[in-house]
């Protein structure tokens, strides 16, 4: 998930008789499963808490280019280097749909962007963690991309349609991603010593964060119960979590590689395994801004900004003056 | 000097397909920037072969409350459905 603790404005789901008759009739449209779409009407929290949840989701989609981008200039061979400026380029595309659909709900992209900036906004929790190997994008691939994946498929259902609609895109690029993380981790394994401990010193630091971008426990998630009234999430942050260990387990098994947990374990009662929950204070430090990259991945966006300024500027001057010169000659 | 890029609403052509689908929306200066933004976001796996690039402050949008009177399916208008004419068989396939 790009998007992990989202306040919903308020910690509790308000009985229907407590709802104006306007937040009635809406909530017997999410029951239906019908989408919301942009100009109707919808309550304010809903809209303020998918402006936080796409807008978040979005610039995750933009942070995330950093920790990749990181590799470009020094992937080992030209296919892989070709393949990863592909990637990179699709999670900009995947950022740029994101804030449309953000926009649609009455907020400018300029405005979330300076929200980042400021740190007002946050971005996931993940992007914080530093690719130190080439063995790292391989992971990120694989698991950063595959956790993504498994919250994404499900928000496609979500209720607002044009949340949904960018994510069915979506979805189907970040399963061209998940196959070239796992493709570099198979290389990997199948290659030397030293490359197979490349890509298990990858799996050990990026197990954990994995585990965390589908949010805290639903139990400390005070949120959750709102967004999913309102149709917005459709699955628990822990229902997600256990999909993505159940899924991926096999998958680092047929690498030969070792999940960095001794309580993992098949429990044959409840047909899934059992986990160690990660580290949740290490988790809030992170979103608070104390991560060990978040400091870097801000600093680079802002200077990005700021040192571009002159350039938007000089566009839209030139698109100003272009307009003239058409409306004069007509 | 700070000033928001225009939002342009974006519609392609499937390179099988008949009309323009609107696909999605960008920001971008000025027309040819919105064109060539489009190409590389969302035409990158051969989705298309021509883009309609339109400002979206020049798109008028039905309102949805209105949905209704708008779009009431005109059952009861027969003549709009005109599927009951008899053709005589000695004048052929019509």
């Amino acid at each position: 998930m790009y998007a992990q603790v989202i306040n919903t404005g308020s910690d509790r789901v308000r009985p229907i008789d407590e709802m104006s008759a306007e937040e009635q009739a809406f909530m017997e449209r999410i029951e239906r499963g019908e989408k919301i779409e942009p100009k109707e009407w919808m309550p304010e929290g809903y809209r303020k808490t998918l402006i936080r949840q796409i807008g978040q989701h979005a610039h995750s989609e933009v942070v995330g280019q950093l920790p990749e981008g990181n590799w470009i200039t020094r992937a080992p061979t030209l296919e892989r280097k070709a393949i990863l400026l592909a990637k990179v380029q699709d999670e900009a595309g995947h950022g740029l749909y994101l804030y449309c659909a953000a926009e649609t709900l009455g907020v400018s992209r300029d405005e979330l962007i300076e929200l980042l900036n400021s740190g007002k906004m946050k971005y996931s929790s993940i992007f914080n963690y530093p690719t130190l190997n080439w063995a790292d994008i391989g992971a990120v691939g694989w698991l950063v991309d595959g956790a993504a994946i498994m919250n994404q498929v499900p928000l496609q259902r979500t209720s607002y349609g044009p949340y949904s609609r960018a994510m069915i895109r979506i979805c189907k690029e970040e399963s061209f991603h998940q196959r070239q993380g796992y493709d570099i981790m198979m290389k990997m394994c199948e290659g030397s010593p030293e490359q197979k401990a490349m890509a298990q010193d990858a799996l050990n630091r990026f197990w954990y964060p994995a585990l965390m971008m589908f949010g805290p426990s639903d139990k400390d998630s005070v949120h959750s119960a709102q967004s999913m009234a309102w149709k917005i999430k459709i699955n628990t942050n822990d229902e997600l979590r256990q999909k993505f260990v159940d899924q991926t387990v096999p998958q680092a098994k047929y690498l030969g590689l070792t999940v960095p947990d001794e309580n993992l374990v098949w429990n044959e009662e409840r047909g899934a395994h059992d986990f160690s929950e990660p580290d949740w204070n290490e988790f809030f430090e992170v979103i608070a801004g104390n991560g060990p990259c978040n400091k870097e991945r801000l600093g680079a966006r802002v200077k990005a900004w700021d040192d571009g300024a002159w350039f938007r500027e000089g566009l839209a001057v030139h698109a100003q003056k272009k307009q003239t010169q058409q409306r004069k000659q007509a | 000097m700070s000033q928001e890029w225009p939002l342009w609403e974006i519609f392609i052509r499937g390179q099988h397909g008949l009309n323009h689908r609107h696909v999605g929306s960008l920001h971008a200066p000025d027309a040819e920037m919105a064109i060539n933004n489009a190409r590389d976001v969302y035409t990158r796996r051969n989705e298309g072969v021509s883009i309609w690039a339109v400002k979206s402050e020049d798109v008028v949008a039905s309102a949805p409350s209105k949905r209704g009177p708008l779009f009431e399916p005109s059952n009861s208008k027969v003549y709009r459905h005109p599927t009951f004419f008899k053709i005589p068989e000695e004048v052929g396939h019509m």
